[in-house]
C-alpha cells in the first residue's frame, strides 16, 4: 500500500474523529467521501488486503438486516468482520467503514468484509471490492422519483454481475423471477434460496406487486404461491421459465412472530430461530443462512449466529419512553409497508399505531406510493391510528379512503411523538411506522431523551 | 344508480399510486349511495361500446406502454374513440395521456402511434421532469399533484390544456401548459392520488358519468376536510421545493 492510501486513510480518520468530537453527524459518509477524493482507488486497495475477501449484499428490502445477520454468523465463527453497519451503503459510506477498520498506514484490520450496497452503486462497489460472494435479495419499487424505472435497476445489476471475479459465488432469492432470470448464466456458481411454505402464502398477488410479466418472454406469470410482493412460486404460461430448483429451502414457518424457520439443504435439515419477525425477515434469515452455508460454515454455527441477530435501525426496534413500550418499524416502499401491516395483523397487536410520513430526498419526494399500500388491512386491528410528519395529511387522507378514520393528526415528528405518547396509558405500548428521515428524526428525539444510543455506535 | 368504471390496462399501466384515483372514484360514489363496478380491461381483452360509464388509464413503464399502444390499433381503439365522442369521461395519466395524443416518439426505436384524440404529440426528452406540481385550471381551480416524466408533450392548435402550471414543469417544461381536455376526457401528467387530493376533479368525472344515464341533479357534497388539508400540505411542499420561479407571463401556446 502506498503513501496515497495512508494519506487518504489518515484524512478519513481525522474527519471521523472531528465529526464525532464536534457532534456534526455520525461521520458515516464524509470521511469516505473525502478519502475517495484524495485516492479513488482506496476501497480496492483496502478490500484486497482482507484475507477472506468480501461479501456484498444488495436488494431493495432487507439488505441492512441481512448484512447484520451475515456479519453475526461470521463473528460467531471467530472472524473479525469489516462491515458498514450503519447502513451507509454508497461507496463513500463503505469507504468510511473500511477506513475506520484500518491503521493510519492504510493496513486493514479484519478478516472478511460484509458490505451492503445501494442498488445503483452495485457495479461500482463490485468493481472496487471484487467480492467473493454476491447476495441478491429482491427487487422492488422504491423511490421511483430517484431511481427511474425498475428496468434501469435490472440493467445496472446485469453490469454488476458482469464485473464479478470469475470465481465469485452468487447467492440469489429464486422466488424473485427477475433475479432468477438475471443470475441464470451463473450455473454452478449460483446458490438459490426460496420459501416453500403454504402457511404464509397470500391469497393473490398484492396490488403493489411490481412484476407480473415473465422476464424472458413478456407473458403473464402464473403464481402457484405468493409469499410477499411478487416473490413466490411462479411459472410462465408462454415459455419454459419457472422458479429454478432451490439449493436452500425454507419451510414450516410455524410462527412468523417470532420467527421459526426450518431450512433444508440437500438431504439435511436445520432449525432456525430468530428474534426478528415477519415473512420479510424469514427471507432475510434464509438469505443469511444460505450465504453462511455457501461459505462452508458449520450448520450448527449458522443457527447459533442467527439467533443472536438483533433488529437493525428502525426494524422492529424496541424502546421505552415515559413508561410506554414503543416498537419502531421503518417503512420505505409499498411492499415494506404492506409487510409491516401484515406483521401487525399477524401479531394481533392491540397497541395504538402512529404513522410518520416525510417526503425529503432520502424518503423519495413523491408520496404517491402510499396509495399502493393495502392500508385497508388495518381495519382488522381496531386500534386508534394517528399520523404525523411532513406528509401526515396525505397519510390521513389515504387512511380515510381505506375506511380507517385517523384518530389524530400531528404536525412534525417531535410534536407527534410527545403528544401521541401522552395519549397512551402508562405501562401500555405503541407501534410507530415511519419513513427513513422521519425515523432519523424520531431517533434523534429519543436520543435527546437519552433513550437510544447515537446512530454510529449501535 | 350503478356506474361502471373501466380501468384500462389496470395490471400493466399502474405505477405511482395510480390506484388512488380509482379508490377515490369508488369511495366518493359509495358515500353517495351510488353503486360502482370496476372492470379491468387488459391487453387483448375486448372493449364493447356502452360497456363503461367512465374510463381510467394510468402510466406504465416502456414495455407496457408499447403493448397498450398496439393493443389499441384497430377495433378496440375505435371503440374507445367512439365512447369519448359520446361524452364518456376519461382520466388518462402519464403514459395513458401520451397515447391519447397523435404519437409518442422515443429516443430510439419506432414512433408509437396514439389515438389522436388530443391534438397533441409527445417527444422523449433528455431529462426527467420530477416534482410537486401546482396547476391553475379555469374549470377546476387549483390542482396539485406530482409529476415524473421525460416525455415532452406539445399541444397542437386545436388542443385545450387542462390548466396553466404555477409550480413545476407540466406538459413540456416550456410553455407552462399542463394536460389536455377534449369533451369529457382529461389527460394529465399529475399522477398518483390526483383525484383524492383534488376531489372537484373526481366529482366532475362522476357527474359526467351520471349524465350519460340522464342524471342531471348536482352531486351531494361530501365532507372533504381531510382532502383540503392534504391538498394544502401538498401545495406547501411544492412551494418549499419549487425549482423554477414562474412569473405571471401571458399564456404562450406552441
Ligand atoms: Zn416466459
Amino acid at each position: 500500500m502506498g503513501l496515497r492510501t495512508s494519506l487518504a486513510t489518515v484524512a478519513g480518520r481525522a474527519v471521523t474523529w472531528g465529526a464525532r468530537r464536534f457532534r456534526i453527524g455520525g461521520g458515516t459518509a464524509l470521511p469516505g467521501f473525502l478519502a475517495l477524493q484524495l485516492h479513488p482507488g482506496l476501497l480496492r486497495e483496502l478490500a484486497r488486503q482482507l484475507p477472506h475477501g468480501t461479501i456484498v449484499i444488495a436488494g431493495t428490502n432487507g439488505k441492512t438486516t441481512t448484512a447484520r445477520a451475515v456479519a453475526a454468523l461470521l463473528e460467531t465463527s471467530g472472524l473479525a468482520v469489516v462491515h458498514n453497519r450503519s447502513g451507509s451503503n454508497l461507496p463513500r459510506g463503505i469507504a468510511s467503514a473500511f477506513i475506520e477498520a484500518s491503521s493510519l498506514t492504510g493496513r486493514i484490520r479484519g478478516d472478511i468484509g460484509v458490505v451492503e450496497v445501494d442498488e445503483f452503486a452495485l457495479p461500482a462497489a463490485v468493481q472496487a471490492l471484487q467480492p467473493r460472494m454476491l447476495v441478491l435479495l429482491n427487487l422492488f419499487r422504491d423511490q421511483l422519483d430517484r431511481y427511474g424505472e425498475l428496468e434501469t435497476v435490472v440493467r445496472t445489476w446485469r453490469a454488476a454481475l458482469a464485473a464479478l471475479p470469475s470465481d465469485a459465488l452468487v447467492v440469489v432469492n429464486a422466488d424473485d423471477p427477475v433475479l432468477a432470470d438475471l443470475t441464470e448464466p451463473f450455473g454452478a456458481r449460483r446458490w438459490t434460496f426460496g420459501l416453500d411454505d403454504l402457511t404464509v402464502a397470500l391469497p393473490a398477488l398484492p396490488h403493489a406487486a411490481d412484476w407480473r410479466l415473465c422476464p424472458r418472454c413478456g407473458s403473464t406469470l402464473t403464481y402457484e404461491r405468493v409469499f410477499l410482493g411478487h416473490l413466490g412460486i411462479y411459472r410462465c404460461a408462454g415459455c419454459a421459465f419457472t422458479r429454478p430448483p432451490l439449493t436452500v429451502t425454507g419451510r414450516s414457518v410455524d410462527s412468523v412472530v417470532p420467527l421459526q424457520l426450518e431450512i433444508t439443504v440437500g438431504s439435511s435439515a436445520l432449525m432456525l430461530e430468530s428474534q426478528l419477525a415477519g415473512v420479510y425477515n424469514a427471507y432475510n434469515v434464509l438469505a443469511a443462512a444460505a450465504a453462511g452455508l455457501a461459505l462452508g460454515l458449520d450448520a450448527a454455527l449458522v443457527a447459533r449466529g442467527l439467533a443472536t441477530v438483533e433488529a437493525a435501525f428502525g426494524r422492529q426496534e424496541r424502546v421505552r419512553l415515559a413508561g410506554r413500550e414503543l416498537t419502531l418499524v421503518l417503512v420505505k416502499n409499498p411492499t415494506g409497508f404492506n409487510e409491516a401491516i401484515r406483521l401487525l395483523v399477524l401479531a394481533r397487536q392491540r397497541c395504538p399505531v402512529l404513522i410518520l410520513i416525510n417526503d425529503l430526498d432520502a424518503d423519495g419526494r413523491d408520496v404517491s406510493w402510499l396509495w399502493d399500500v393495502d392500508v385497508e388491512a388495518l381495519q382488522q386491528l381496531a386500534v386508534p391510528i394517528s399520523t404525523g410528519g411532513i406528509r401526515g395529511g396525505e397519510m390521513a387522507l389515504r387512511l380515510a379512503y381505506a375506511g380507517v378514520v385517523p384518530a389524530a393528526r400531528y404536525r412534525g415528528v417531535a410534536e407527534a411523538l410527545d403528544r401521541w405518547v401522552a395519549t397512551l396509558p402508562p405501562g401500555s405500548c405503541g407501534w410507530v411506522l415511519a419513513t427513513y428521515t422521519a425515523m432519523l428524526q424520531l431517533r434523534r428525539e429519543l436520543a435527546r431523551r437519552g433513550l437510544l444510543p447515537s446512530f454510529w455506535v449501535q | 344508480m350503478r356506474l361502471r368504471i373501466g380501468w384500462l390496462y389496470a395490471r400493466t399501466m399502474n405505477i405511482y399510486g395510480d390506484r388512488g384515483n380509482v379508490l377515490a372514484l369508488v369511495e366518493r360514489c359509495r358515500r353517495r349511495g351510488i353503486e360502482v363496478e370496476v372492470r379491468e380491461i387488459g391487453v387483448g381483452e375486448p372493449l364493447e361500446p356502452g360497456c363503461c360509464d367512465l374510463f381510467f388509464w394510468g402510466g406504465g413503464q416502456d414495455r407496457e406502454q408499447i403493448a397498450a399502444a398496439f393493443d389499441l390499433q384497430g377495433a378496440k381503439g375505435e371503440v374507445l374513440r367512439g365512447e369519448i365522442e359520446r361524452g364518456v369521461p376519461v382520466l388518462a395519466v402519464c403514459g395513458g395521456y401520451q397515447l391519447l395524443g397523435h404519437f409518442y416518439r422515443p429516443h430510439d426505436g419506432p414512433e408509437l402511434p396514439g389515438l389522436g384524440i388530443f391534438d397533441a404529440w409527445t417527444v422523449a426528452g433528455s431529462r426527467r421532469m420530477i416534482g410537486n406540481v401546482v396547476v391553475e385550471s379555469h374549470e377546476f381551480g387549483e390542482l396539485v399533484g406530482f409529476e415524473n416524466h421525460s416525455g415532452r408533450t406539445f399541444l397542437g392548435p386545436t388542443a385545450q390544456p387542462l390548466g396553466v402550471v404555477r409550480i413545476g414543469y407540466g406538459n413540456n417544461g416550456e410553455d407552462r401548459t399542463e394536460g389536455c381536455r377534449y369533451r369529457n376526457a382529461i389527460g394529465t401528467y399529475l399522477h398518483g392520488p390526483l383525484l383524492p387530493k383534488n376531489p372537484q376533479l373526481a366529482d366532475f368525472l362522476i357527474a359526467c358519468a351520471l349524465r350519460l344515464h340522464g342524471w342531471e341533479e348536482p352531486l351531494v357534497p361530501l365532507d372533504d376536510e381531510l382532502a383540503r388539508l392534504a391538498h394544502a400540505e401538498a401545495v406547501a411542499r411544492a412551494r418549499a421545493q419549487r425549482r423554477t420561479v414562474v412569473l405571471p407571463l401571458p399564456f404562450k401556446r406552441r
